[in-house]
């Protein structure tokens, strides 16, 4: 295949940037779509250029670190991780357009690698449980229905990828909060700080600046974990009794 | 701060406020509605002028009515609070975005059709509230008792194809507005549940269509009376 990129290039957070037009040729179907990257890379290597400088690192589906909004949706036009789309998701001479994720809390550290600090935050603000759960325990040994562990499994899924955000018209962190929220809340082992764990995450999430949740679900129609708006509002129900009960004033 | 300032400040706060404002406008429109049905009625508007007299001298409708007054304020304030706030979590946008394949328009144009919606309002409370509470009507004696005929400032309103054009235009915008505010209420009240989001959406649906639909049909239908 042959492909027109044009790519997103921006030296540091306070460059301006502005799309560059790259040519790749002979790129296999079979190569995912990090992979077909890396080949434009050793292109600009050899001739001295700054390479294009994009997130990665497991590229099995499984870390959550690559990213790219490709031609209009985050991820590409799969639900799946970037790492995991393959070029026969396109067509030979297709121009493809690369950008980073857009949103105030995700600042663009150098071309489409964007700092996504603003989650860890939120993690480090209640995404814990701080009795100890020991080593592992035996089979029908904690007081759950597989129903449940179920959900929080499902909940659990996240990656922390940040597609949920670069989708959002509001650039909005609610359906990553939330996966989180849920995931613990829904567990026996994550009753101690139920309360303040909403409050404070939900806390964090505002102060770095994401946008509120008009319910438009692109988020979960984007995660390539599957992640469902009903996390959402689970964490509202959660947050909502939380602050009328806690004893947090 | 107190907590429930810290509450109502938050974004799932604010939020809060969008959901409960709008679902009380959305039990105003089934009022609201029936209450207009009877401008159908061919009896020369008594039935109606009658029910605008109870509701007008019924305290508790009264009460209601300035609920109804504040709630519309409540929800335009925080819509705008909202909308630019979330215009502020994207300051750079993107060159190319596809977004119809992950949302409906619906709920991607909330404001622009709340704004609409605001002209509509506005517009109607001068032709229709304004009139009635301040301005000079006719009367009309039923049982001898004396009424203001607002059935023919309405009537009168609905016989220019103008106005009857754009009534029936925002009419399609409300039910765009409700066919993801109606569902979109209930799960910022923390209401997702699989045996129930399933009806919830499809009385969504409905209740998007049907409700416009009958509001439009009244202008229509007047308009066609005087053809
Ligand atoms: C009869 C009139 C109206 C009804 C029944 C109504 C109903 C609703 C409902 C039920 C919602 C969903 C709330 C949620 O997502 O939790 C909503 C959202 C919204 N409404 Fe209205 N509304 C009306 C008029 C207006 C007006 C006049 C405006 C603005 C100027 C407006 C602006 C908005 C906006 C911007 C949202 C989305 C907020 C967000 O989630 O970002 N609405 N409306
Ligand atoms: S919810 Fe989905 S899209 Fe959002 S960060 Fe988690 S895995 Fe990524
Ligand atoms: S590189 Fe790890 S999920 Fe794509």
């Amino acid at each position: 295949m042959n492909l027109t990129l044009k790519i997103w290039r921006q030296k540091n957070h306070s460059d301006k940037g502005g799309f560059k037009e790259y040519k790749v040729t002979d790129i296999s179907k079979d190569m995912s779509f990090l992979e077909m990257l890396d080949v434009l890379n050793e292109q600009l290597t050899e001739k001295g250029e700054d390479p294009v400088h994009f997130d990665h690192d497991c590229r099995e589906g499984i870390c959550g670190m690559c990213s790219l909004y490709i031609n209009g949706n985050p991820h590409g036009p799969l639900q799946t991780t970037t790492c995991q789309l393959h070029m026969r998701s396109f067509n030979d001479g297709e121009t493809i357009t690369i950008e980073p994720w857009r949103a105030k809390s995700f600042p663009v550290v150098k071309d489409l690698v964007t700092d996504r600090s603003a989650f860890d935050r939120i993690i480090q603000a209640g995404g814990y449980v701080s009795v100890n759960t020991g080593g592992v325990p035996d089979a029908n040994e904690i007081p759950i229905t597989k129903t449940i562990a179920d959900m929080a499994m499902d909940a659990a899924q996240c990656i922390g990828c940040g597609a949920c955000v670069a989708a959002c018209k509001n650039a909005s962190a609610m359906l990553f909060t939330s996966a989180k929220v849920s995931q613990l809340a829904l567990l026996p082992q994550g009753q101690v700080e139920r309360k303040t764990r909403a409050e404070k995450m939900v806390a964090q999430m505002d102060a770095e600046g994401f946008g509120a949740c008009t319910n438009t679900g692109a988020c979960e129609a984007e995660c390539p974990k599957g992640i469902s708006i009903s996390n959402i509002a689970r964490m509202n129900r959660e947050y909502f009794s939380a602050v009328v009960s806690s004893q947090n004033v | 701060m107190s907590w429930v300032s810290k509450t109502l400040n938050s974004t799932l706060g604010k939020k809060l406020l969008m959901a409960l404002t709008g679902l009380f406008l959305i039990l105003f429109l089934v009022v609201h509605l029936a209450g207009n049905l009877q401008l159908l009625i061919s009896d020369n508007g008594e039935s109606f002028n009658i029910y605008a007299h109870s509701m007008a001298n019924n305290p508790l409708i009264k009460v209601v009515s300035y609920g109804n007054f504040a709630f519309i304020l409540l929800h335009v304030i925080y819509s705008i609070i909202l909308t630019r706030q979330n215009k502020k979590s994207r300051p750079v946008g993107y060159a190319i975005s596809r977004p119809q394949n992950n949302s409906s328009w619906s709920s991607r144009n909330m404001g622009i059709l709340g704004t609409i919606l605001l002209i509509f309002i506005l517009v109607h409370l001068r032709g229709f509230w304004y009139e009635f509470k301040f301005g000079e009507l006719p009367t009309a004696v039923y049982e001898g008792i004396t009424y203001k005929n607002v059935f023919v400032i309405v009537s009168e309103a609905y016989s220019n194809v103008f106005y009857v054009a754009f009534y029936v235009i925002c009419m399609g915008f409300l039910g765009f507005h409700l066919s993801h505010g109606f569902a979109s209420a209930f799960q910022t009240l923390g209401l997702n549940h699989t045996k129930y989001s399933p009806l919830i959406q499809k009385v969504g649906f409905g209740f998007s269509i049907i409700v416009p639909a009958l509001f439009a049909l009244i202008p229509l239908v007047m308009y066609i009376q005087t053809l």
